[in-house]
């Protein structure tokens, strides 16, 4: 289940190996991304999540190659299915960006051209990725839309994406990232703009996709309900570095990173009895330009103790887990004792 | 009941047409948008009362028109007793302002960029004299700052020095500066993270019990109003579908939409359990559907529901359960 070993990192269609992302500014380099290793297997969903400025965005965003400049990988390594993809030509790039790697983004207005029916626009990536020919083309987008739960399809497929309610152009926005059955799919925010009944048809339609065509997905989100329905395992994410991984229902009932503990227990349920207050972690993320030395949450931590302000802790397997902090370093050495 | 506000069929229309010229040319009517639709409500005192629904359920205008920020097309706002809206009662209302504030959602955007901290502050206290001179002013701005867990040396700063959160605390001290005893709150934690998000609702939590204060809370998140209101009305489409204490409206819920809407949220509890298909999206607020506005995406619609607006009665507006043919659904959520 840890996925760290060579013999199981074959199986794995994305894997992620030390990533740092550093963005270069007048007073010095950010690190955005610090050292971060994950892996996601076939059909599996990986959630990521944490809170603004966290890292999740950036992880996507330098996993299919769109760091903005100033920022670049600067360290590590990224596989799709074995093969190294962080330092190919542009070029070869765009040919796996939609075709290996399809994208769904949080605004669905902005993943599709306004002046451009819905038809021209799948038609064209489709046949971008895929030898089909025009006619045949336009039918697999009409089935995908169909299968993404657009009634009437046929009818529907030569409208504007204005033409489209929120939730159904978030529809098409899936349709397209699927549109050339890519091996993995990152989905950054799929739903934060929706409503909540609307939220939960297309949290539905992605589980449903991925299920049966067994794509991987990386699924970035601040909001842990979704994640709670939709992911195998997830990743908490702290000031560009991973806290906690490991499978949804561990990571959520039992945390061990005290990061992650906090983090759950500071939502609100809807179980509550509206006696109990929240659990509030003190202060706030620091910034990338404050980032302090050992653990970056060493300020904020209620069981901070001397090796923490020091030293970074490492990524250690915990049960079927991996975190990183002290605390569960130094149960592991006793354990061992 | 002795209650503090008082909302009676409350009605807010917006005229969103066309100029006059593309109208004339396109020969098209006016257009008329139902923002508010006959809403009435009570508010007592020390109470907190929780709006919520999806985007465009009227929930803001709601907000808007309590505080005295948007006059309303029909009905009444009265705040202990006083109109908020009436030609007459002027001069009470005038006395009425300071003892109501409002939160607004956006903490970047709800205060004066050029402005520093403690002027923002001192803001409420200058426009209603409340404070006898400017040290006086000044001391109290560093007692409220102190009471929403700011550094009184903060209120130098402007407010770009400071994160979302602590903004939001500015925003709130900002509220408690003329000692209100009713605060409306939009969306107040809607622009911050959880954990930050738990930092206010503690916070505003204590200020409650401390001052007494009575809030009005707006929000769209089912588990948020759940931790903090101890009556929730659901609202859908400009109308209160439902309204309930939360134990109740969590514990059973009757409307359909309020069933829909408490299984659609996706729970950290996982449960497991099995949600029931959610069909069909909030229709145009310019033209909605006759009867029953939930009526298109309602299981238990029928022709009656489709012609015929269901009045509140009992705490919930729906012809099905006023004709007993929807038992009230238990969700199965653990105690």
């Amino acid at each position: 289940m840890l996925r760290m070993g060579d013999a199981e990192m074959s199986d794995s269609v994305l894997s992620v190996r030390d990533l740092v992302v550093e963005f270069h500014t007048r007073h010095g380099a950010l690190r955005a991304l610090d050292r971060i290793s994950f892996d996601i297997g076939k059909g599996e969903v990986l959630g990521v999540v944490g809170e603004s400025g966290a890292g999740k965005s950036i992880t996507g965003s330098a996993i299919i190659g769109l760091i903005d400049p100033p920022g670049r990988i600067t360290g590590g390594e990224v596989r799709l299915n074995g093969e190294r993809i962080d330092n190919l030509a542009p070029d070869a790039m765009r040919k796996i960006r939609g075709r290996r790697i399809g994208m769904i983004f949080q605004d669905p207005l902005t993943s599709l051209n306004p002046l451009y029916r819905v038809s021209e626009q799948l038609i064209e990536t489709i046949r971008t990725h895929l030898p089909l020919s025009a006619k045949q083309a336009r039918q697999r987008a009409i089935d995908l839309l169909a299968e993404v739960g657009i009634p009437a399809p046929e009818r529907r497929i030569d409208s504007y994406p204005h033409e489209f309610s929120g939730g159904m152009r978030q529809r098409v926005v899936i349709a397209l990232a699927l549109c050339a059955e890519p091996d993995l799919v990152i989905a950054d925010e799929p739903t934060t703009a929706l409503d909540v009944s609307v939220q939960a048809q297309i949290i539905e339609v992605i589980k449903k996709l991925c299920r049966e065509r067994g794509t991987a997905v990386m699924l970035i989100t601040h909001d842990m309900g979704v994640i709670a329905e939709t992911a195998d395992r997830v990743a908490v994410m702290y000031a560009g570095r991973i806290a906690e991984i490991g499978p949804v229902r561990d990571v959520i009932k039992a945390p061990l990173h005290p990061y992650a503990a906090g983090l759950m227990g500071s939502i609100p349920s809807l179980e509550s009895d509206g006696e109990t207050r929240l659990v509030q972690i003190p202060g706030a993320m620091p910034r990338l330009s404050a980032i302090p030395p050992g653990c970056a949450f060493n300020p904020r931590c209620p069981q901070v103790f001397g090796r923490c302000r020091v030293d970074r802790p490492e990524p250690k397997p915990v049960g079927n887990r991996i975190v990183a902090c002290h605390l569960h370093d130094a149960q592991i050495s006793e354990a061992a004792a | 009941m002795s209650a503090f506000v008082e909302v009676r069929n409350l009605r807010r229309v917006f005229d969103v047409s066309k100029s006059w010229l593309e109208r004339t040319i396109e020969r098209e009517p006016k257009r008329y948008l139902t923002a508010v639709d006959d809403i009435s409500f009570d508010i007592a005192k020390g109470e907190t009362l929780a709006l919520v629904g999806e985007s465009g359920s009227g929930k803001s205008t709601v907000a808007r028109m309590v505080v005295g920020l948007l006059p309303p097309t029909r009905g009444e706002v009265a705040i202990d007793g006083v109109s908020m809206h009436g030609s007459d009662g002027a001069r009470d209302r005038r006395g009425l302002r300071r003892r109501i504030q409002m939160i607004f959602q956006d903490p970047y955007a709800s205060l004066n960029p050029r402005w520093r901290v403690d002027r923002i502050i001192a803001e409420p206290m200058r426009a209603f004299s409340t404070e006898a001179d400017d040290a006086a002013c000044l001391a109290r701005v560093g007692e409220l700052l102190r009471l929403v867990g700011l550094d009184p040396a903060d209120g130098v700063k402007y407010p770009h020095e400071f994160s979302g959160g602590q903004r939001q605390r500015v925003a709130i001290a900002r509220a408690l500066a003329a000692r209100p005893e009713f605060i409306v709150c939009d969306e107040p934690t809607s622009a911050l993270d959880v954990s930050v998000q738990a930092q206010i609702l503690n916070l505003m939590r204590d200020l409650q019990d401390q001052f007494g204060l009575t809030y009005l809370f707006i929000s769209h998140n089912l588990a948020v109003v759940r931790h903090m209101a101890s009556r929730i009305g659901v609202m859908y489409l400009g109308r209160i579908v439902e309204i309930a204490p939360p134990k109740q409206l969590f514990g059973a819920p009757r409307h359909p939409y309020t069933r829909m809407l408490l299984d659609a949220v996706p729970d950290l509890a996982m449960s497991g359990r099995k949600r029931q298909g959610v069909a069909g999206e909030i229709p145009n607020p310019i033209n909605p559907p006759p009867g029953c506005t939930f009526n298109p995406r309602c299981p238990l619609a029928d022709d009656r529901c489709r012609t015929e607006i269901p009045p509140m009665l009992d705490g919930v507006a729906c012809h099905a359960i006023e004709e007993g043919r929807a038992a009230p659904a238990r969700i199965a959520l653990p105690a």
